[in-house]
């Protein structure tokens, strides 16, 4: 089990080495394509490699609903508890 | 009259040089780019090839990880290249849509479809990246340098095996030719030295087996050649319809005069041992380029240094520039760089537009027992080409009966 902050902080470095966004640019409420400029390649990379990070499983069609990091990390987070 | 075409921009990265200068310097002093390989997997898999020509300068080091991340190796060093190659150019202004790409590879991202397979045997289909499409078609190399040039003209791949890199400036001479471009960034990439193609060049007996002297182990027109040697990297060349580099007052390395691409149709990988798949190419591009054989004063050879191969392209060299052949300096590059396969075509190219426009050939290394049924003038030390107009050919040939040549032209 996670905290917040530590599924946060494990995003951002997700992020960081799929896109080369620095990390503390990844904020709670920054959008992936709107603010974070994520494309939908980057954005299934990025769930895969958090499944295995976090141990979770993140469905298809639960993806489109991850507006912004803080829907990831409220997802995880519950997929976890 | 067609269209002139000429050379007005160059890129490599190779196993004797991470770029253009580097290389040509290297080819000049003659040194091998054969080494050993440091990887578990050779001996994991007890390869029976150990080593192989791997490029100089790793491709992490020029192109930034993220870039990297998304490319398989061989279109890593299609970018490297050709970024190269486009600088050197000093083009500013083009238009995007007669900006043309043709960028070669014989086998494509093999690594990336490897990687994928092991990924998805050990972990399972969620875990094979999404990236692994656009990383594993052959036509990557084309697409990205396509992308991060913006050109809008069309991006080519010809695959044709070892003729590949060759094509590339085949088909890159008629996007000018006839109208579609007036800048074509040609090219050939390849990054196969994995352990899965070498198992199955090994396999067809088609690589040296000089594991304790790798440095040695490529020796094209030596008694005792035994095979080829894995080489990986790109070459990369602009070619520009002459009057668009005129008047932009662009440095011209030379014209590139004439192409042309036959085909065996004799056996799926032995070359035709009376060479005429070859010959008829040679004789084609010299005629396309308007160009005689007593005009020829150099080739840089696609001479592999396997038994079989050398000596058909010597047959061929005979037959279509007769006695004027005994006057030709020729150099086999692949004794220092290996065989780059589908990238070999474009990195000779490289070092042939070199040679006309600094007037000076490339050697050729462990020629120390030439094979007496090939006597050709091999070049061992550098060696100086005439004033005046002349011209240079480059050939390549792939499996599947694939032949092409390219002739070149001093400005």
């Amino acid at each position: 089990m996670a905290s917040n902050e530590e599924i946060l902080a494990g995003l951002a470095e997700i992020v960081n080495e799929e896109t080369g966004l620095a990390p503390e640019s990844v904020e709670m409420d920054k959008s992936f394509t709107d603010d974070l400029d994520i494309d939908s390649i980057s954005m299934m990379t990025i769930v895969v490699n958090a499944e295995e990070k976090f141990g979770v499983r993140i469905p298809d069609e639960e993806v489109k609903n991850l507006k912004t990091v803080g829907d990831a990390v409220t997802f995880i987070s519950g997929a976890q508890s | 009259m067609p269209r002139k075409v000429v050379i007005t921009g160059l890129g490599a990265t190779t196993p004797i040089g991470g770029d253009v200068p580097t290389m040509w310097a290297n080819s000049l002093k003659g040194v091998s780019g054969a080494r050993t390989i440091e990887a578990d997997w050779v001996q994991q898999y007890e390869l029976p090839v150990t080593f192989a020509a791997q490029i100089a300068v790793p491709a992490s080091e020029v192109l930034s990880r993220v870039e990297a991340k998304r490319m398989d190796p061989s279109t890593q060093f299609a970018v490297v290249a050709s970024r190269e190659a486009w600088r050197d150019s000093g083009i500013e202004d083009v238009d995007k849509d007669r900006l043309a790409v043709a960028f070669a590879t014989g086998i494509g991202g093999v690594w990336t479809l490897l990687d994928a397979w092991d990924t998805l045997r050990e972990k399972g289909p969620r875990r094979v990246l999404p990236m692994t499409v656009p990383m594993l078609m052959p036509n990557g190399p084309a697409a990205a340098v396509s992308l991060d040039l913006g050109a809008r003209a069309g991006a080519h791949t010809p695959v044709s095996a070892c003729a590949s890199g060759t094509e590339a400036l085949h088909q890159g001479l008629e996007l000018i030719r006839s109208g579609k471009a007036d800048v074509v960034v040609c090219g050939g990439a390849e990054a196969a030295i994995h352990p899965m193609p070498i198992a199955a060049f090994a396999s067809m007996h088609a690589l040296s087996r000089r594991n304790d002297e790798p440095e040695l182990a490529s020796r094209p027109y030596d008694t005792n050649r035994d095979g080829f040697v894995m080489g990986e990297g790109a070459g990369a060349i602009v070619l520009e319809a002459e009057e668009h580099a005129l008047a932009r007052g662009a440095r011209i390395y030379a014209e590139l005069a004439g192409t042309s691409v036959t085909a065996d149709a004799y056996h799926i990988t032995a070359p035709d041992p009376e060479g005429l798949g070859a010959t008829r190419a040679l004789k084609a591009a010299l005629f396309d380029a308007r160009a005689q054989a007593e005009d020829v004063v150099h080739v840089n050879a696609h001479a592999t240094s396997t038994p079989v191969g050398d000596k058909p392209e010597y047959t061929a060299l005979r037959a279509a520039l007769g006695s004027h052949l005994d006057q030709v300096a020729v150099s086999a590059t692949k004794s220092q760089t290996g065989h780059l396969l589908g990238a070999s075509g474009a990195v000779e190219a490289v070092m042939t537009v070199l040679a006309l426009h600094e007037r000076k050939t490339p050697v050729t290394i462990n020629l120390d027992d030439q094979d007496p049924e090939i006597p050709l003038d091999v070049v061992t030390s550098p060696r100086d080409l005439p004033s005046g107009d002349i011209v240079a050919l480059s050939n390549s040939f792939g499996f599947g009966g694939h032949n092409a040549v390219i002739v070149l032209r001093s400005v």
